[in-house]
């Protein structure tokens, strides 16, 4: 996955809170393989119509070119699906700005290179006046944690541990073969001072 | 003298294989599920032509998608690829798999326990939100996204950030009819859906000692929904007579060492948590929720909001829950009930329903799918099958069925489903479905009188 440090695009706003992960993505698309992309499926029961055509009146369908999402507390709140980063990635979204996140859909956005950044709910307010049911230019910069989203200039908040796995794109598989001898280490002296750890088998059920 | 620990912090150091500069560890893991949902795992671990690193360590359980009628010939050809898939990464990986047939097949966070696969002192993963359900047995239990199941797959160790730790205590007796479920409701609803974001909840107090092994699952089970990836409760005498004997659980020597390790798992006295909540079990009412979100829940004595106290959110649960504020709660008609789930599937679960249904009938139709086979064999030679369907529900096999609709055990359009699962959100439960959430007494009483009821009222002295 690349990383990034900066993103330019059109923001878009979704004036709701708890938009939880079976709005994101409803479980009936999960068994969807991901190179058929999940884009389509996001938000699908809000977007489109029982028939499903897409609804005119949803803001996200008016700008389907837009990339950084404003939207209200205890965003992807809910399941660990990680579909639901996929969703919102593969309809082109590299950013969700929003008073507070679920914590398993924050960290699922970093493995997918989305920033998940945290403002205040004074300037997530600011934003739904400046955006209503437009858009508008945003600039995201992760080196000093600010963007500029309309005329409004942000400090967002990120865990330090997220912003340089997002900067560098880092794979965590990869980083964590570097420290196997550790781990090997660890588990020789862990299973030895705790023999009762390993699971063994020793009644029919 | 060293700083008094909390529970958290005991559990976190005992796995921590390194801690990183910018404050992520890395910790062992001692058990990891995975379910059909893992497919975009395996994949990914496919992708880069890498082994599971633990098979030993690794378990399949089919649950998501299992169908919970007419197991032997599935219908739905995406369920059945579904199940088909996970099956073909177990064999290919070596993996213990949980299959259809398998008499000890059920809900992953059922069968962990049941199986002596979750004990006390482990950090357990699965790629599940419910995950936390585990953390009742004193483990660090929590849920993972798919590229984490991928990287536990590939390395038996996952990356974590430390989160703050949290204490709700809860002192005094549960009335009758009360239990953990409305426990776990009544706290979210205080505390809201965001109450708990990043930290542990650790769970303390009299009430919660003097609950079951079932019922502390349940509460844990919940602690998501209030936005904590962890809850935990210090393992005790419950815990221990629990694990006892289970089939991969210590045993011999291996037992007296485990047994003697799991005495220290508590948080010391003075041991100082960044949020402290406390709550007296004797204010604790059945409660229901009657919005989208498990926060939105009420004593089931209460009115809905009056008008002024609206906010666009609240208007627009009502619209779709088809309620209207100022009504009561109670008296609202329903359309159908199901029990079961990771939630309240077990059999304590089931008794407590089955009490409320004995020698009455359900007004509504419903089903039951016991959290586990073994849950659903140990309820037959119970009878308790037999007060369910002469009630008029329909018993059926094992998984996560209605409470997620994958395996299209779905509720239709616009039907107001009395369930007792995890959650309300829109169309969790199909399309345009109506859930709310309650526990299975609750779900119970909804059935045999057709409209969300006060179960108090069904039930005799002496009952619990």
């Amino acid at each position: 996955m690349a990383g990034w440090r900066t993103h330019q695009g059109q923001a878009v706003a979704l004036a709701r809170a708890n938009v939880d992960t079976d709005q994101l993505i409803p479980a009936r698309f999960m068994s969807v393989p991901r190179t058929q992309g999940y884009g389509d499926y996001l938000l699908h029961d809000l977007r489109r119509t029982e028939t499903g055509e897409l609804r005119n009146d949803f803001v996200i369908n008016q700008f389907s070119n837009a990339t950084v999402l404003i939207a209200g507390p205890n965003f992807g709140s809910g399941s660990s699906r990680e579909a639901a980063v996929y969703a919102l990635v593969d309809a082109g979204f590299r950013a969700v700005f929003a008073p507070s996140f679920g914590d398993i859909f924050s960290s699922n956005a970093i493995n997918n290179g989305l920033l998940p950044a945290r403002i205040e709910v004074a300037t997530y307010e600011n934003l739904l006046t400046q955006l209503g049911a437009g858009t508008c230019e945003a600039s995201i910069n992760l080196d000093d944690q600010t963007a500029l989203i309309g005329n409004e200039n942000i400090d967002f908040t990120l865990d330090e541990t997220w912003r340089i796995k997002l900067i560098n794109g880092w794979d965590d598989i990869d980083l964590t073969q570097h420290h196997n001898d550790e781990i090997a280490r660890f588990k020789t002296k862990y299973v030895q001072s705790n023999p009762w750890v390993l699971p063994v088998r020793q009644i029919k059920s | 003298m060293n700083q008094p620990q909390t529970l958290l912090d005991k559990l976190w150091a005992s796995h921590e294989v390194l801690k990183r500069k910018d404050g992520a560890s890395l910790l062992a893991v001692d058990r990891h599920l995975v379910h059909e949902g893992s497919h975009h795992a395996f994949a990914k671990i496919g992708a880069r032509k890498l082994a599971v690193a633990a098979p030993d360590l690794t378990f399949a359980i089919v649950d998501h998608y299992a169908p919970t009628r007419e197991r032997a010939q599935i219908k739905d050809p995406q369920v059945a690829y579904m199940i088909k898939t996970l099956r073909s990464n177990a064999r290919q990986h070596g993996l213990e798999i949980f299959d259809l047939h398998n008499p000890a097949q059920g809900i992953v966070h059922v069968v962990g326990p049941e199986q002596g696969i979750t004990l006390p002192g482990l950090l357990i993963n699965c790629g599940d939100s419910h995950t936390s359900t585990h953390g009742a047995f004193g483990a660090l239990a929590f849920g993972i996204g798919a590229t984490e199941v991928a990287h536990v797959l590939a390395t038996q160790t996952i990356w974590q950030k430390k989160p703050k730790a949290m204490r709700i205590t809860v002192n005094g007796t549960l009335g009758v009819g009360v239990s953990a479920k409305d426990i776990a409701l009544n706290w979210i609803a205080r505390l809201g859906t965001g109450g708990a974001l990043g930290h542990a909840v650790e769970y303390a107090g009299s009430a919660i000692r003097a609950l079951s092994m079932e019922a502390r699952m349940t509460l844990c089970n919940l602690s998501i929904e209030g936005g904590a990836r962890f809850g935990m409760i210090a393992p005790d005498e419950t815990t221990r007579a629990y694990v006892k004997g289970r089939p991969y659980a210590p045993k011999g020597d291996n037992w007296h060492t485990a047994t003697a390790a799991w005495d220290a798992l508590c948080s010391d006295d003075g041991a100082t948590f960044d949020i402290d909540v406390h709550i007296d079990a004797a204010n604790i009412a059945p409660t229901v929720t009657w919005g989208n979100s498990p926060e939105q829940a009420l004593p089931v004595t209460a009115r809905l909001l009056d008008d002024r106290a609206q906010n666009p959110q609240t208007k627009e649960a009502l619209e779709y829950m088809g309620l209207t504020a100022g009504q009561p709660l109670e008296g609202t008609p329903i359309d159908q009930v199901f029990i079961g789930s990771c939630t309240n599937g077990r059999i304590e679960d089931l008794r407590a329903a089955a009490n409320v249904l004995q020698g009455r009938r359900a007004k509504v139709p419903g089903l039951v799918s016991p959290g586990s086979q073994l849950i659903k064999a140990q309820a037959e030679r119970e009878g308790l099958d037999k007060i369910f369907i002469d009630a008029g529900l329909e018993w059926a096999a094992s998984g996560c069925s209605m409470c997620v609709g994958m395996n299209g055990d779905l509720v239709p359009s616009g039907n107001r489903c009395a369930s007792s699962t995890n959650r309300n959100f829109k169309g969790r439960q199909g399309r345009g479905s109506r859930t709310h959430l309650m526990s299975p007494a609750m779900v119970a009483a909804a059935a045999v009188t057709g409209k969300i009821y006060d179960v108090r009222k069904l039930l005799n002295k002496g009952d619990l």
